[in-house]
């Protein structure tokens, strides 16, 4: 590692980043030196707010000046200043020498383009290389990225691509000139597990061939242990520890990075009792779109968002659901709770309610509650967390007085950790932690008996979900509630669920104990799945799409 | 857990004492301030529209307060018959030099600014109507109207038309302020009744979507699709012309305007996860409609206001000027200009309507603009 720091590709030393905002100043990065060696994989770590991206960004000058201005540091490119450099010279180097891909290849690539076109633009901007010898060109890349049947993906436009398919395209993109340095910037954030797993094969496996040298933004701790050479820590707007990746997975010396290493999921799920009533049944629910077609819209055929699933849920027992995005979790739960129609036969608390209508669900509306995904869209930024986390309350227990009502809000926020007295604020005040333990109060709050909870955990921050997975398992404890848990995160399903249903296309592909699933999973489905998650190891198999 | 930042702090356990705004709607206060054109606007169309609102005490020809035999009256208030200083007539003419000495006798009384109101019409006129404004004439010729000319005790600074007056001898200032008045009170209540009426269908037609977005999106097509202005002169030949007649007809059909924003905004809005959340908690469409969507579209109907309150005004005005407006007699701009189109010699007629229109009609369009900055969640990042 020494030789490779004799020589760096890029330095930045004592980079800071200021966002003037209205009169007020904040500093996003403060004084952060780092270094890339030829070949090298850095990996910049944090949650979010931390400063990494911007930190990255201020590489090729991305950034929204003059709102943003560096107070101090320098950014060297093989010895050229990149901090100074001018508009042209800084257009020379980018896409060019250093390339970036992006979190969200839905949005970095132009919906209005083909592929073709999008690649072909950026060879034709760099090294004029245009017709017969770009859209060869084109195919090498396409095939370099592993697109499946290039020719036939040339005239595509982004939507018609996959997320991992749109992904390879961006890495096509920005392989096109044989870059040095590739900043990936969450590259794999929005993936399922399975893609994310090829993905991340890919990209080393490019790197190899090539030797680039690569900056990793990530927040995810997996990746860096398995892909990057050399790890820097950031919270805050400072690097806290950085150095080879064993030694600070091996001997963190800072504070911040044994908290950060400490908090994945853990714990083990309630044990399971099944002499507990059943809360939930269902059988052979199926939910499907029909596929309206010609001038009469007949129907012609239909999306299975949810295809024939049975369960049974017992009190103080979670079921998990787990699939890629796409697979019908999210509509199965919602098929539950009757919020959308379905067939098949639903009983809750022995009450059979797939027939009933939603003014006959609302007396039962207080016995099952859901915790969506994104605690920033489920409070209405209009309302204090009182009036939210009271709302319910006042519908179904309307014979509550104003101050009895009070009291029970000010109850379930103490229960779910959140300090009573911060009520009367708006959700904006609150982290993403805090909204998410409101939505839980929230739901609480009710007593219910049935809770869906649809991905609460994935919009957190690492350290932020193992506390909610404990409270999670601490209320269920306390209320013996049965929870209906759907997650793509394998890590917080294990720690949860006692039974798991593995989803794909609206049906189950696998179901049973968690912990058999889990460890010796039979399907070859389900393996490739379990190897994504815990390993992040891509299984070549036909079952995975790309 | 050292590392992790512990943002709570010690609070009251008392609700804070809200101020007058929000945080946000600071803000956006801020923001409408910072435009300074729009603000500036606000106060000058608040003061116009204020002393408009106070017109009878304004431009009347009646005395404000009076006091006669140690009783203190308020003729502007209240209709006092003439037998009480000694007439026959059932109102009380204040101008008549009789009337006049008989409250001085015995009392005082003090004048508005402007001694006409607008329907009053001059008798002492310097010279065939439509006069000048007295200050384009000599300090005879003004006063040629009166019995003893220049030296004559009615020829003061009240009883002059500052404006001049119209083709009947109507002092113009005085029907301008009352004008203004009437235009803007129109505008704002046809204003509000179709931001009511559109409101609640775009909020429908949103949030239930499917069959019944359909039908009555099918239905507005039509509805917009027809010749309004006909449709209004149709309608105001054959039912008396009125203010509220009117009103309830350009209602019909105004209120459509708003109703594409605000579909829109539920259309968007209506699977919010909060939404989806309250439907879980089993609240109803209505509650949902109101507590968790309407605020969304608020901000899109306050910023369409400002533009559609112009847009009422120039319509009367419109029809004002044709002649299908308000009942004869009744002071309004269209009127104004009907008549400064019928009288080219008097060019102070169009000229006053010209500047009155635009004056009030641009101040209302910065007003928009800057309730429009106000809203912009961008302008923050400025």
């Amino acid at each position: 590692m020494n030789e490779k720091k004799s020589e760096p590709i890029l330095k930045v030393e004592d980079l800071s980043v200021a966002f003037h905002q209205g009169g007020k100043t904040s500093v996003a990065v403060d004084h952060v030196s780092f270094e890339i060696g030829r070949g090298e994989v850095v990996a910049l770590v944090g949650e979010s707010g931390s400063g990494k991206s911007v930190t990255a960004n201020s590489v090729l000058k991305l950034l929204p000046y003059p709102a943003a201005s560096h107070p101090s540091g320098s950014v060297h490119f093989k010895g050229q200043d990149l901090m100074n450099a001018s508009e042209a010279e800084l257009r020379r180097v980018r896409g060019n020498d250093i390339t970036m891909i992006f979190q969200e290849p839905m949005t970095s690539l132009n919906p209005l383009h083909p592929i073709e076109r999008q690649i072909g633009e950026i060879l034709e901007l760099h090294q004029n290389i245009k017709g017969a010898a770009a859209r060869t060109r084109t195919l090498e890349l396409l095939n370099q990225v592993g697109i499946r049947e290039p020719e036939k993906r040339l005239s595509a436009y982004p939507h018609e691509l996959s997320g991992g398919q749109r992904q390879r395209v961006m890495i096509a993109m920005a392989l096109a000139n044989r870059p040095e340095l590739l900043i990936a910037d969450e590259p794999t954030t929005a993936l399922d597990v399975t893609v994310q797993a090829q993905i991340l094969e890919l990209l080393k496996q490019l790197k190899d061939q090539h030797g680039m040298s690569m900056l990793f933004i990530t927040h995810d701790l997996g990746i860096v242990r398995k892909f990057a050479d050399r790890v820097c820590v950031m919270t805050k707007g400072r690097i806290v520890e950085s150095g080879p990746v064993e030694a600070i997975f091996t001997d963190p010396q800072h504070d911040y990075t044994r908290h950060l290493l400490a908090s994945e999921p853990r714990g083990k799920p309630l044990p399971a009792d099944d002499g507990k009533p059943v809360i939930m049944e269902a059988d052979d629910v199926r939910v499907w779109f029909p596929i309206k077609a010609g001038f009469m819209r007949k129907v012609v055929d239909h999306v299975k968002a949810v295809d024939g699933i049975d369960l049974r849920l017992r009190a103080g027992h979670t079921l998990g659901v787990v699939g890629e995005s796409g697979s019908g979790k999210t509509t199965l739960g919602l098929a539950l709770t009757r919020l959308i129609a379905s067939k098949g036969r639903i009983a809750f608390v022995g009450k059979d309610i797939a027939d009933y209508s939603f003014r006959e669900m609302r007396p039962l509306r207080n016995r099952m509650q859901i915790v969506f995904q994104d605690p920033y869209g489920s409070l209405s930024p209009r309302m204090s967390v009182a009036d939210i986390v009271g709302e319910g309350l006042a519908i179904h227990e309307p014979a509550l007085s104003a101050d009895e009502r009070d009291r029970r809000v000010a109850a379930a926020l103490e229960e779910t950790g959140l300090d009573a007295t911060t009520r009367w604020r708006y959700p904006h005040e609150f982290s993403g932690g805090q909204r998410q333990r409101i939505a839980i109060a929230r739901a609480m709050v009710l007593k219910p008996e049935f809770v869906m909870l649809d991905e609460p955990t994935s919009a957190l921050d690492m350290s932020v979900q193992a506390q909610v997975v404990d409270l999670l398992r601490d209320l269920q404890a306390k209320h013996n509630l049965a929870y209906l848990f759907i997650s793509h995160d394998l890590k917080v399903v294990r720690a949860l669920a006692n039974e798991i249903i593995v989803m794909r296309a609206g049906k189950v592909v696998e179901k049973g104990p968690a912990e058999r699933i889990i460890e010796a999973p039979e399907m070859p489905y389900t393996k490739a799945l379990m190897a994504a998650a815990f390993d992040l190891a891509a299984v070549k198999s036909d079952v995975i799409r790309q | 857990m050292a590392a992790v930042p512990d943002t709570r702090k010690a609070l009251p356990t008392e609700p804070p004492r809200r101020g007058l705004l929000s945080p946000t709607n600071k803000r956006r206060w801020e923001n409408f301030r910072a435009n300074r054109r729009g603000y500036w606007s606000l106060w000058i169309f608040l003061v116009l529209f204020g002393i408009s609102l106070c017109a009878e005490f304004v431009a009347n020809d009646r005395p404000v307060i009076a006091s006669y035999k140690g009783e203190i009256l308020f003729p502007v208030l209240v209709n006092y018959p003439e037998e009480k200083f000694g007439g026959f007539l059932a109102e009380t003419d204040y101008k008549s030099d009789f009337i006049r000495d008989e409250i001085e006798a015995n009392g005082w009384m003090i004048w508005p600014p402007i001694r006409y109101s607008y329907r009053t019409v001059n008798s002492n006129i310097p010279h065939s109507a439509p006069t000048k404004p007295f200050w384009l004439m000599g300090e005879e010729q003004r006063c040629a109207g009166y019995p003893n000319g220049a030296a004559d005790r009615n020829c003061t600074l009240g009883n002059l038309n500052w404006l001049g007056t119209d083709d009947q001898a109507r002092d113009v200032l005085a029907r301008v302020i009352y004008g203004f008045r009437i235009s803007v009170l129109f505008g704002l209540a046809l204003t509000i009744a179709s931001a009511v009426v559109g409101v609640s269908a775009g909020a429908v037609q949103g949030y239930f979507g499917g069959w019944t977005d359909l039908l009555m999106q099918r239905f507005i097509e039509i509805w917009s699709s027809m010749p309004v202005l006909y449709i209004l002169l149709i309608i105001s030949a054959i039912l008396p012309p009125g203010f509220w007649i009117l009103l309830s007809i350009m209602l019909l059909f105004s209120w459509v305007g708003f109703v594409g924003v605000v579909r829109a905004e539920f259309l968007r809005a209506r699977n919010f996860e909060y939404v989806n959340a309250a439907r879980a908690l089993g609240v109803g469409n209505g509650t949902i409609m109101v507590r968790h969507l309407l605020p969304n579209a608020m901000v899109a109907t306050l910023t369409f206001l400002p533009f559609i309150l112009s847009g009422s005004i120039t319509t009367l005005t419109s029809l004002d000027f044709l002649g299908f407006g308000m009942p004869p007699g009744s002071p309004s701009l269209g009127e104004l200009i009907a008549q400064g189109k019928q009288n080219l010699q008097a060019p102070w007629l169009g000229l006053t309507a010209f500047v009155i229109m635009s004056l009030m009609l641009s101040l209302l369009i910065f007003v928009g603009e800057a309730t429009r900055d106000a809203f912009d969640p961008r302008k923050t990042f400025r």
